[in-house]
């Protein structure tokens, strides 16, 4: 049976020892009370939560999955009771105001909670991952009486979010959707249409599900520039804030699919139910979009979590399982002592130990860009959060199921049979590569908007960032092959982003064309670069460097030596341009 | 009741695994991972449930460690305990002296009720409570797996070897928690934050006017022996003889 440990020593270790968060905190007054400290308690109980409570249920939850039963869902056995002692237990606010009831601890707390929320039951966690997407849009465009009606109870746990974007007829495209809103002359609107997709859209955990529904209102302009967003709640909160009359809000189906069995995807009817507007009219996906940053990131961490949940059962049972023979010893070995093995292992480790560390670097910008006194500080975190979100979703969600693979590849047929629970990671992970805007969409979202913003500083600030590391580490011998090797990377992707932002890949299709590939590139680097500043870290940290942290000198010249150089074939794959994709007619596939 | 008082330990988590010290003087904490003594923690936990049933008016927590204690303190200030109390020293503090030490703080408390756990997972020495409960004179009961309180007595249920022993005490008292008693509660998040401003006060030993020399000697802390390879025999006589020339038959 598989077991998680949330991993707080390592994110004790990144936050203090790599990137010294304990100064950014001391630096917003928000956050002035915050030490790490009291962090890595938060994180402790976090974790045993998750270890005990949810993810005895993720097998369990994928089992049975969510059933639609007289039109209202019905999750499975164990976790309406989880949920409650979730949020009885405070876990919903633990990044909200304070102002409604949160504790208001920086996002950088949060998004490591996520981490072991996804690492122990990724469709539990999506419940109240997508209350929080829903009761930011709120706080930051709804007006003061949806605040203060809404707000306090979705904080609490009490009422859950559902983000209600997709159509049949528009998924990446939303200036397609045709949900119509029109006024009823009270202040409130009639909202109409289906949407599809919709997570979290309908269950039996909460007291009541709100959802914020993107829809036209009458005569406006076509496309993105159109669209407003309402609140529909599912139960019509009476004057005293209880749910008081049903909505005409219907479950139309729940959807069949490849993995997150316990999350109920919901196609949702909002057949003429009663909604308020949030924010302006027509600019409903403005709106939506200041919580993307955020709600992208928790995506990326889905595919670190599950990644590391895999990695875990995946160690323990390559150090167990004994079969073949060392070539140094007679015997039958564990299968730790193959080097393919270790191959298959080191791959996995040392994407999700980079991986959270670029994960945090960004919570922390995030965490600058929102609350720093210093509006220079502000614009410039402002600037690198824009940048890394997207590599952060399709990189972090990309390598998370290449992991989940491979954790499932080291058990053989063990991994293929449900017992050890390693297929269901693979299943699991699938989703995050898909939603809330998908990996292609993500590349292009780097590589069309990203690389130019503000005139290119975002990338060639973050650039300077690695090649100041690479300057550092010269001389340090602990640190040699490595810093050759992100030296090495970096010089692949220097020029590749110079064509891409005003050189001969500027076009339209040799961007579009190429932005997979070098988001892939990019994340390379990135990591190159983070496995140099934790091995620096631990250099300094010398006689005080525990045995977790000394792990990470051999974790980071195996990234070194056998994954970093991929750098520069992808580079080479990037350089041949749009034409070798368009050279066959659309009619000979 | 009005004031119960729960001494809680700080150990190395049960998850870390020890290291010896290679002059052989016991095991080398620096940079491993501490935690809160399991039986201590159900302390706790049935302290808090006697208080969230009316029964009591406040706990109070009491640890004798290293300045790190405080995060000990600071998790049971976090699971519902009202104060805390850290009697701070780096030396290693026997049961006799701890139990001493204890005295003292059950003269400034007044509790009456002390519940602590029946032992350590470091040392194992099970010991404290005894000598506690000795040296104010005050009934005990040990290794508890139910606490119930009925008519201003305690009632005790303890597991021993015959089954199950119910023993009636009057307070103040001295109980000892086993693994049984309860199921020690996950922290809320509001309460983790709000254990940060509980009060916690920190003396030192001689401030209780406690010597804490030791009394014992440790001769030498060694892992355990690695386990010797086996050996195949042929035959059933062969390992008769075998275990006979060995003595063992």
């Amino acid at each position: 049976m598989p077991a998680y440990k949330a991993p707080v020593e390592d994110m004790m270790f990144v936050l203090k020892d790599v990137l010294g968060a304990e100064q950014v905190f001391a630096e917003i007054p928000a956050y002035a009370e915050i030490d790490t400290d009291v962090v890595g308690t938060v994180l402790e109980e976090a974790g045993r939560f998750c270890a005990e409570i949810l993810q005895p249920l993720n097998m369990s939850g994928d089992a049975e999955g969510c059933r639609l039963e007289d039109g209202v869902v019905r999750t499975p056995k164990g976790f309406a009771e989880a949920y409650a002692a979730f949020s009885d237990a405070g876990w919903g606010g633990l990044s909200a105001s304070p102002d409604h009831g949160g504790q208001g601890l920086p996002r950088t707390v949060q998004i490591l909670v996520d981490e072991m929320l996804s690492a122990a039951n990724l469709s539990f966690g999506l419940f109240p991952g997508l209350t929080r997407g829903a009761y930011e849009a709120i706080e930051a465009h709804g007006d003061e009486t949806l605040k203060a009606l809404y707000l306090p109870k979705m904080i609490a746990g009490t009422w859950t979010g559902a983000m209600a974007l997709t159509e049949g007829g528009a998924g990446s495209d939303l200036g397609l959707l045709k949900a119509t809103a029109a006024p009823r002359g009270d202040g409130s609107y009639t909202v109409t249409g289906s949407k599809i997709f919709i997570s979290s859209g309908d269950h039996d955990m909460a007291e009541n599900v709100v959802h914020l529904v993107l829809a036209r209102l009458p005569g406006a302009p076509a496309g993105t520039r159109g669209i407003s967003l309402f609140l529909c709640p599912k139960f019509l909160p009476d004057p005293d804030g209880a749910p008081g009359a049903r909505n005409a809000i219907s479950v139309g189906a729940l959807e069949h699919k490849m993995g997150i069995h316990a999350q109920p995807t919901c196609v949702m009817n909002y057949d003429g139910c009663q909604g308020w507007l949030v924010g302006e009219e027509h600019r409903g996906l403005v709106a939506m979009f200041t919580m993307m940053n955020a709600e992208r990131l928790f995506v990326g961490v889905q595919g670190l979590g599950v990644a590391d949940a895999s990695y875990q059962t995946a160690a323990t049972y390559a150090r167990e399982r004994l079969q073949g023979r060392a070539t140094d010893g007679a015997g039958t070995a564990p299968i730790i002592a193959h080097p393919d093995v270790r191959r298959m292992l080191l791959s996995m480790l040392s994407f999700i130990e980079a991986g959270r560390v670029l994960s945090l670097f960004t919570a922390l910008e995030m965490d600058k860009e929102k609350f720093h006194p210093d509006p220079e500080v502000r614009r410039v975190s402002g600037g690198l959060v824009a940048l890394l979100t997207p590599v952060i979703k399709a990189a972090l969600t990309d390598f998370g199921f290449e992991a989940a693979v491979l954790g499932q590849q080291v058990l053989g047929g063990h991994g293929y049979i449900r017992e050890w629970g390693q297929e269901q990671f693979v299943r699991d992970a699938r989703i995050a590569m898909i939603y809330e805007g998908t990996n292609g969409i993500q590349a292009q979202d780097l590589v069309v908007r990203k690389l130019p913003l503000d005139g290119g500083r975002p990338v060639r600030m973050f650039l300077g960032l690695i090649r100041e590391t690479v300057e550092q580490a010269e001389g340090v011998a602990e640190a040699a092959a490595l810093r050759v090797a992100v030296a090495e990377a970096l010089a692949h992707l220097e020029p590749v982003t110079a064509r891409l932002i005003d050189g001969d890949l500027a076009g339209l299709d040799e961007r579009n064309a190429a932005a997979t590939d070098y988001l892939r590139l990019f994340a390379l680097v990135a990591f190159g670069w983070l496995w140099l500043r934790m091995t620096l870290t631990v250099v300094t940290m010398g006689e005080n460097a525990d045995a977790h942290a000394r792990r990470k000198i051999a974790v980071g010249r195996f990234f070194a030596g056998r994954v970093l150089p991929q750098a520069g074939a992808l580079a080479r794959q990037i350089g041949a341009g749009n034409a070798p994709l368009m050279a066959l007619a659309a009619g000979d596939f | 009741m009005k004031t119960i008082l729960v001494p809680v330990k700080m150990v190395l988590d049960s998850n870390a695994r020890p290291r010896v010290r290679t002059d052989e003087s016991g095991i080398d904490l620096s940079g491993m991972r501490m935690a809160i003594n399991p039986f201590c923690e159900i302390a706790v936990e049935e302290a808090l449930r006697l208080k969230e049933a009316g029964l009591a008016e406040e706990v109070v927590v009491v640890s004798i460690g290293p300045v790190k204690a405080q995060d000990t303190l600071r998790q049971a200030l976090a699971m519902g305990a009202d104060r805390a109390t850290l009697i701070q020293t780096d030396e290693t503090v026997e049961p006799l002296a701890v139990a001493k030490l204890l005295r003292a703080v059950v003269g400034e408390e007044q509790p009456d009720l002390v519940i602590l756990g029946k032992q350590a997972i470091d040392d194992d020495c099970n010991q404290t409570g005894q000598m506690l409960a000795a040296l104010l004179g005050w009934p005990q009961a040990t290794f508890a797996s139910a606490v119930r309180f009925v008519d201003g007595r305690l009632l005790v249920t303890r597991e021993i070897d015959a089954g199950l022993q119910t023993l009636s005490l009057p307070l103040p008292a001295v109980v000892t928690s086993d693994l049984r008693l309860n199921e020690p509660r996950h922290c809320a998040l509001p309460n983790i934050m709000k254990a940060r401003k509980k009060p916690l006060k920190i003396g030192t030993p001689a401030d209780y006017g406690v010597e804490i020399d030791r009394r014992l000697k440790i001769l030498a802390v060694r892992p355990p022996a690695g386990r010797k390879p086996g050996i195949r025999v042929a035959t059933a006589s062969e390992l008769v003889g075998d275990l006979r020339a060995a003595g063992l038959v």
